[in-house]
């Protein structure tokens, strides 16, 4: 039996194929230039840093293991500007925050709030540090009796 | 009781892994649903995308009818895909807004005219700015505006043709 080395193409197959190469990707790029402030810096320096942290905690909507600072995502580049912009306009950075979660869910911020849901993971080091004191007093004892 | 505690390590990691297999089993949902449903929408006044149609702006949304707004790009794949079920819409007499996103006027009129004009209104979102009033996350989407100004409904991604009588259904339940 002859063995198939690989998948063979029919002409208008490789057509497809060359098409599928030219897709575009799952974010298009528009032909719009990046907003201002997506990747250049506040004049005042201690906004930008506040603006930055919070772009560190904030996450890309369409990348979504990404912050919106370390995502070249076109609207990654608009949510920088607008955080940019609102601290710029001397919102807090809280309250940019609160606006976003307002809209998007708790799910945009990698600051989860503790709430019904996120309790477990801010109760779980305390929980297992407990569960391993318990454990390891056991030991204690059984070694000195 | 010591012994059931010494499996205890075990049955959680047997749990773990049940997680890890379950939730690869049943893929990933990356859609992010808006929080704004049901809530009103938010003020906004976007110049006109193009000479030939209006801007858009909240008390356009808020004429006691309630409306169809597409969230679109010309740059956008799918939104091509969907401009047949979104004139199929506006055959069954759903009136459609338009917010084009980061797009230029030249690129929208070319794309109305490949495409197809299911538009009303079509207000021009350079900087994404009415998408994050509208806590959406991408283009295309479709929302139902009822006459009072309030988000009844949010559809992600483009309207496939299965998909135009549930619009409609969402459409005459905003009435």
């Amino acid at each position: 039996m002859r063995r198939r080395t690989g998948p063979r193409l029919a002409p208008g197959n490789s057509l497809l194929l060359v098409f599928a190469f030219l897709a575009t990707p799952a974010f298009a790029q528009s032909s719009l230039p990046p907003a201002r402030y997506a990747y250049t810096q506040l004049e005042d320096s201690k906004q930008e840093a506040k603006a930055k942290a919070l772009m560190e905690t904030l996450r890309c909507l369409v990348c979504q293991g990404q912050s919106i600072a370390d995502s070249d995502a076109e609207i990654a580049g608009d949510m920088r500007a607008f955080v940019r912009e609102s601290i710029k306009q001397g919102q807090s950075p809280e309250r940019v925050r609160a606006w976003l979660i307002e809209r998007y869910g708790a799910w945009v911020s990698y600051k989860p709030p503790v709430e019904p849901l996120t309790w477990p993971l801010w109760a779980a080091p305390v929980i297992l540090l407990l569960g391993g004191f318990w454990l390891a007093r056991g030991r204690f004892k059984r070694r000195r009796g | 009781m010591n012994r059931l505690v010494l499996w205890l390590p075990l049955g959680l990691f047997l749990l773990f892994v049940a997680m890890v297999i379950l939730g690869l089993r049943h893929g990933e949902d990356r859609n992010i649903p808006s929080q704004m449903i049901g809530k009103a929408m938010p003020d906004f006044a976007l110049q006109p995308a193009v000479p030939s149609h209006a801007g858009l702006a909240l008390a356009d949304l808020r004429t006691g009818r309630p409306r169809l707004v597409n969230v679109f790009a010309s740059w956008c794949l799918p939104c091509k895909a969907e401009a047949p079920q979104l004139m199929a819409l506006k055959r069954r007499g759903i009136p459609i807004d338009g917010i084009a996103i980061r797009d230029r006027g030249e690129d929208v009129a070319a794309f109305l005219a490949q495409w197809g004009d299911p538009f009303d209104r079509i207000g021009s979102d350079p900087q994404s700015r009415v998408q994050f009033d509208l806590g959406s996350s991408g283009v295309p989407e479709s929302y139902v505006i009822d006459g009072k100004g309030v988000i009844r409904l949010q559809h992600i991604g483009d309207i496939r043709p299965e998909e135009v009588d549930d619009i409609v259904k969402a459409y005459e339940a905003a009435r």
